[in-house]
């Protein structure tokens, strides 16, 4: 994957709820690689971001994707489905990251290639801390495409 | 805490491991983790299918809730089971953790485009090695909801 000239990792995170979304750019941010959080708020400005279209011409790939799956207009499968499907997408890694406890929601998303699936925890200290283990796995520990 | 309820069964682990040192530092590794789980060992590519077939030997084996996958293996190479698992209706939900010596580029980018869920390279010294194991336990069996068996 091409890395940004400026050296920062860029995380997207597909998330429609504003106080959720805020405390992962707060998690990611403390951690202690130097990266870019992009927030989106919905499944297709994140497939027009991602396709550098629209809004977002210019826009460097991502070397993560946090996305939540019940989200309006495209929901997280679909957002999914779309990227896992694309051939300059497909290899970024997607963690989706839901408070959905629907089993059979969650076995769809690893049909569609979810890289994995993780619950958002209910207390907010271990909701950061799950999304720090997540970035320090996904950025630091993973070989990245 | 687990992502799997507390009290459930202990996590199904297979591991596609030729190199027998390797494969007895990994186990050795899980077994000391914080969650309950078994390690199914199989040394190619060929008996992860059978694993997964539940053919011959491998009649009771269970359905694992976590592949650990070596690439570099005789017979069978890593790349050909991942392509095979990840076409499977019922396996390919599976997450496979690649478990690998190599750092090449065109393997990294191929087992993505496999859609291997992630690339582990293995360190050479045996501490590190073990801390690469715990990583994976720490965040797979851990962290992460692994999909129902």
């Amino acid at each position: 994957m091409p890395q940004p000239s400026n050296g920062l990792r860029e995380v997207l995170l597909v998330e429609d709820d504003d106080a959720d979304a805020d405390l992962m750019v707060e998690a990611l941010h403390e951690g202690e690689l130097a990266l870019q959080a992009v927030r989106l708020e919905d499944g297709e400005q994140a497939i027009d971001y991602l396709r550098r279209q629209g809004a977002y011409v210019g826009a460097l790939p991502p070397s993560l994707i946090l996305l939540d799956l019940h989200m309006p207009r495209m929901n997280g499968h679909e957002v999914l489905a779309v990227i896992k499907r694309d051939e300059g997408l497909r290899r970024i890694p997607v963690v989706i990251l839901t408070a959905s406890d629907n089993e059979k929601a969650l076995l769809d998303a690893y049909d569609l290639h979810a890289n994995c699936c993780v619950r958002k925890p209910a207390d907010q200290e271990q909701f950061a801390l799950v999304v720090q283990k997540i970035e320090r796995f996904w950025l630091r520990f993973n070989q990245g495409p | 805490m687990s992502a799997m309820s507390i009290g459930a069964r202990p996590i199904e682990i297979l591991l596609v491991e030729d190199t027998i040192d390797e494969a007895e530092l990994t186990i050795e590794t899980l077994r000391e983790g914080r969650v309950r789980n078994r390690v199914h060992w199989v040394e190619d590519g060929e008996e992860a299918l059978a694993f997964l077939r539940r053919q011959g030997r491998h009649a009771a084996a269970p359905r694992p809730d976590l592949i650990l996958l070596d690439l570099n293996m005789p017979r069978m190479g890593g790349l050909e089971v991942l392509a095979r698992i990840k076409e499977h209706p019922q396996w390919k939900r599976i997450p496979v953790v690649i478990m690998t010596n190599s750092a090449v580029e065109k393997d990294i980018l191929m087992a993505y485009d496999l859609h291997a869920n992630c690339y582990v390279t293995k360190p050479m010294s045996p501490e590190k090695f073990m801390e690469a194991v715990r990583s994976i336990e720490d965040f797979w069996l851990t962290i992460v909801h692994l999909p129902a068996a």
